[in-house]
């Protein structure tokens, strides 16, 4: 859910409060999962989708938060329908994807950073079993700033293995991309040293 | 005003600065030298990042080596690769989050956010992922998300290696205005043009001090500028 695919707006759901919508979507997700049936996961799709249009996303928006978990459906899919029939295959794959579109709304309409103070203000807790809840935010966001970093890196060794004409080479691919993302790892580390993040 | 005293400093067995002396006080400052020279180091050694190994470095009096939280609020630095100092996911949250220990409230912040990237250009870019930003606006927005916190001194570590032409003059053009004190490293001679005072680093030692002209006469020279390899 932590994906920074946050679109701005002014529509009630970019209004709400991040922990009111972490909330909802924890209550909606377990109602999902209870409700075990076909005509349950109807119903959360119809709410997801309504909801998508009080947030002022299409029916485009929708389905791209669906589309990467293509590869698994098809997978899962059958595979459930074989083993349990179909009503156990529309269930679980039913509420896994009504979920997750659900969970990419709170995205899309939430910043990163209000989610992260969310998470640090529920670990606060954990302050006192020695858990720095501002370093564990800062953890998420890191990793979550990493993903298009080494995705550009990944790309680029694999351009260069194909200009060294060794395509087939594990080695030429993942030995640069682990070693600048050490590089990279460490770079971000003396940013955030000279911007005072330890101090 | 920076004081750098009887500085050295080595990595394992390598030494890279050589008792180095210098008062650093002109409002533009350049650093330029060969790769491996030193300067990146003592850039690095402005804002406490690096710690010498002998010597010492004062900022307004304040110790690099004892005092280097007081120093980074008062001396900024920005990298060559921006992709490395950006951390948030966009680019307003970015900015914000260099005021996160500023204990100011979120409508200042937000205000002070907004300021800045409409003075570097990024106003239209706030809500935008960091990522898909051009390599010169990202290095803007390094800029703007330290500049943010309103440091007295900027440190910048070849801030246009990365860049092409027009994005090199426009970073160029605002470090130029900047009232800060500026310390710049730079291969890109074109930028120094003019500046106060430009230091040249060769194997550790300041080996010319002076203004532009002079100190980049006196580098060309010692890089063999114009001779045939």
């Amino acid at each position: 859910m932590l994906t920074g695919i946050y679109q701005p707006g002014t529509s009630l759901l970019h209004r709400a409060g991040a922990g009111a919508k972490l909330l909802g979507l924890l209550v909606f997700s377990t109602v999902l999962v209870a409700g075990k049936s076909p005509v349950m996961v109807l119903a959360g799709f119809v709410v997801v989708a309504g909801l998508y249009a009080v947030g002022g996303f299409g029916a485009r928006t929708l389905v791209a938060q669906a589309w990467p978990l293509r590869w698994f459906v098809l997978f899962l899919l059958p595979f459930q329908w074989w083993t349990a029939g179909w009503r156990v295959a529309a269930v679980v794959v039913g509420t896994l994807v009504v979920a997750v579109v659900g969970a990419a709304l709170v995205s899309l309409t939430t910043r990163v950073t209000d989610l992260l103070d969310v998470i640090a203000r529920i670990l606060e807790p954990a302050r006192a079993i020695g858990v720095d809840p501002e370093r564990v935010a800062l953890l998420l966001a890191l990793t979550i700033r990493a993903v298009p970093v080494i995705s550009a890196t990944l790309q680029e060794a694999r351009d260069a293995r194909r200009a060294r004409g060794l395509e087939r080479s594990t080695r030429a691919l993942v030995t640069p991309v682990v070693v600048r993302t050490i590089r990279h790892a460490d770079r971000v580390g003396d940013a955030l040293a000279a911007r005072g993040v330890d101090d | 005003m920076i004081q750098i005293e009887g500085v050295s400093h080595q990595y394992g067995d390598r030494a890279v600065l050589r008792d180095v002396n210098l008062s650093l006080a002109e409002d533009r400052i350049g650093v330029i030298g060969a790769n491996g020279s030193g300067k990146s180091t003592l850039a690095r050694l402005l804002n406490g990042l690096v710690v010498p190994s002998a010597g010492r470095v004062l900022v307004d009096g304040m110790d690099t080596a004892r005092d280097g939280a007081k120093v980074r609020r008062k001396v900024a630095f920005v990298f060559s690769d921006p992709d490395a100092q950006i951390v948030m996911p966009t680019v307003s949250e970015d900015v914000a989050f260099s005021l996160r220990r500023h204990g100011l409230g979120k409508a200042e912040v937000a205000q002070r956010v907004a300021e800045t990237l409409d003075r570097f250009g990024l106003g239209g870019h706030a809500d935008h992922p960091a990522y898909l930003l051009s390599s010169g606006q990202k290095q803007l927005l390094a800029l703007a998300s330290v500049l943010v916190t309103e440091p007295e001194i900027l440190v910048c570590d070849e801030p246009t290696t990365l860049l092409d032409l027009r994005n090199s003059r426009q970073v160029a053009g605002l470090l130029e205005g900047l009232a800060q004190q500026v310390v710049l490293v730079t291969h890109n001679l074109e930028l120094l043009r003019g500046w106060a005072r430009v230091l040249v680093i060769n194997d550790g030692q300041v080996v010319a001090d002076g203004p532009a002209g002079q100190s980049i006469g006196q580098y060309e020279e010692l890089m063999g500028a114009g001779r045939p390899c």
